[in-house]
């Protein structure tokens, strides 16, 4: 043991950007430790489209869209919610609950590295899911990649946003009361419904007005919508909702919920329960 | 960590302030007052212990110090700042040992130490806390696997590895068997031998006598006595306890002055049979602080 630091010998704490780069490692090693984590994250999407793909495979899609190329836009973004809406809303409620919270809290970690150690860990889980992904639907299936860079360029804002505007509103939703158990089933329910009211399994415009209403408050239904417009023909973009592909309200949507999601987590966000 | 002497404080440190000043401080939870007007001093470079039962706000109290709970009144200033307001400089000038988990159970002791060294100033390495808290042979083990006692060390080591001026500490050694928590009080009395200000609550009050300089009681939210250990409850100290046996019962009287009762006893009866004389110790003086039994019966027979 050395001798004691004065606040006159002692240095600034690191800064709130180191921590953050730390934290995107640890939240990336704890999460590929986490083997039943891993597994479900990765093989969802796989699962569902090897299921629906091969249940439905000979279904057409408005504009004589095949059904895999129509449900691989809609899988792509269910995954990358359930990585970082899901994912993020569980595993915050489960470290508020054993106390990892209250020591980042103790050590007065900055809030925001630590809401970036979870969106650089989403951002990387989400690549990996749909790296796996792809290929399965590509070779599997016979699902056309993006067409051009512009159309892989489209993809990879609809996947970022979406999976910043997951993170934070899974960040947001913990800091809801009850326990962590409670949270995680609380979140699946509307990661479900969600995925139901999008036009994820169901073609968009099959579903009834209200529910695309509904719909269309939330990210996913401008996810699956982006994505849409990355995996389908260009003229398909005649058979949405509004007659076309609507790139900048998906835009506009998207971090409208990145920015509410900030506020909220910032303004609500809790080291601990029963602060008081 | 080779000696147990008490070194001067370094200069520079502000040693004329005291490291935790606290007046008047309240607490309510509903309405209810678990803190209700405490005050409490702790000097620089002192091990101070915070002994009360269960209830008595001795964590309540703790938790403001480390500037996580709000208070409802009262001044408080810790390493000459009010915690509620301090920032990230001031936290890492304070060390924790909380009760809460590392940073996941799936991480080794060793990368859990790592990881949070990114977190400090100027970190302690992680081989001195491995072996500053007897965790070497576990330094491979996941954290889910460790015994309880282990992850208290790790807990411990944790709390002092951004080498803090005052560390907390509540309830440190609850869990731990007698090797291990007489290995933390070696380690205690290193740290605080270094100049660190230790501030700990405690159920156990041999703990307190090993390690405190002075002891504060905690009862009904307010400091009721502080002393060094040897000399805490002094006024109760002087009673002794005479006690014999009378017709089969055993009879017992408290006093100041044994020998004056002694002698009455000795005017009545050649022998006295069942006779006892006692000082009361650190438990029978803590129990009559806190109220566990009642500390009115001076000269009077039961």
């Amino acid at each position: 043991m050395s001798a004691l630091l004065t606040p006159a010998t002692r240095p600034a704490p690191p800064s709130t950007a180191s921590i953050a780069l730390s934290r995107v490692r640890l939240e990336l090693r704890l999460f590929f430790r986490e083997r039943q984590q891993v597994v479900f994250s990765f093989a969802y999407p796989v699962v569902m489209l090897l299921i629906f793909a091969s249940v439905l495979g000979s279904d057409e899609r408005p504009g004589g869209i095949p059904f895999a190329q129509y449900f691989l836009a809609g899988i792509a973004a269910t995954g990358i919610m359930l990585t970082s809406f899901q994912a993020v809303g569980t595993s915050v409620a489960a470290e508020r609950e054993n106390g990892q919270l209250e020591r980042l809290q103790l050590l007065g970690t900055p809030p925001v590295a630590y809401f970036a150690g979870k969106a650089g860990q989403v951002l990387v889980t989400a690549a990996v899911q749909l790296a796996l992904l792809l290929p399965v639907a590509r070779y599997g299936f016979d699902v056309p990649m993006p067409a051009d860079p512009g159309h892989w360029l489209t993809f990879g804002w609809v996947a970022v946003l979406g999976a910043l505007a997951g993170t934070v509103l899974g960040v947001a939703v913990s800091a809801l009361p009850g326990s962590a158990t409670s949270t995680n089933t609380a979140v699946s329910a509307l990661a479900i419904v969600l995925q139901f009211f999008s036009g994820v399994f169901f073609g968009f415009l099959e579903l009834p007005g209200w529910m695309q209403q509904a719909a269309a408050l939330f990210p996913l239904k401008w996810m699956t919508q982006g994505m849409r417009s990355a995996f389908l023909p260009d003229e398909a973009g005649a058979f949405e909702v509004a007659g076309g592909w609507e790139h900048g309200r998906t835009a506009l949507v998207l971090v409208a919920w990145v920015i509410i999601g900030v506020m909220v987590c910032v303004r609500t966000f809790r080291w601990r329960r029963g602060e008081g | 960590m080779t000696t147990t002497q008490v070194a001067p404080a370094p200069p520079g440190t502000g040693t004329d302030r005291p490291a935790v000043a606290v007046r008047g401080l309240v607490k309510r939870y509903g309405g209810r007052a678990v803190l209700d007007g405490l005050d409490l001093d702790v000097r620089r470079g002192e091990c101070f212990a915070l002994l009360g039962p269960n209830g008595a706000g001795k964590t309540t109290a703790i938790e403001i110090l480390e500037g996580v709970r709000r208070r409802d009144a009262g001044e408080v200033l810790v390493l000459g700042e009010d915690p509620s307001l301090a920032g990230r400089g001031w936290r890492d000038r304070v060390g924790v040992v909380s009760q809460g988990e590392g940073a996941g159970q799936a991480l080794s002791v060793r990368e859990t130490l790592d990881h949070f060294a990114r977190y400090h100033a100027r970190a302690r390495s992680t081989e001195d806390l491995l072996a500053a808290v007897g965790l070497q042979e576990s330094a491979g083990s996941r954290v889910g696997r460790l015994s309880g006692g282990q992850r208290r060390r790790l807990a411990v080591a944790l709390g002092v590895q951004g080498r803090p001026e005052l560390l907390f500490l509540d309830e440190p050694t609850t869990g731990m068997d007698p090797v291990a928590r007489r290995q933390f009080w070696e380690l205690i009395r290193g740290l605080r031998a270094d100049g660190t200000t230790v501030l700990l609550t405690t159920h156990y009050l041999d703990e307190a006598a090993e390690l405190a300089d002075r002891v504060g009681v905690v009862a009904g939210g307010r400091l009721v006595e502080v002393a060094p250990p040897e000399e805490l409850g002094a006024a109760l100290r002087r009673e002794t306890t005479v006690s014999w046996l009378e017709g089969g019962a055993r009879r017992s009287v408290r006093t100041q002055a044994p020998a004056a009762v002694l002698r009455d006893l000795l005017a009545v009866q050649a022998e006295i049979p069942g006779l006892s004389v006692t000082r009361p110790g650190l438990e029978d003086v803590y129990l009559r602080l806190v109220g566990a039994t009642p500390t009115t019966s001076e000269g009077a027979l039961r």
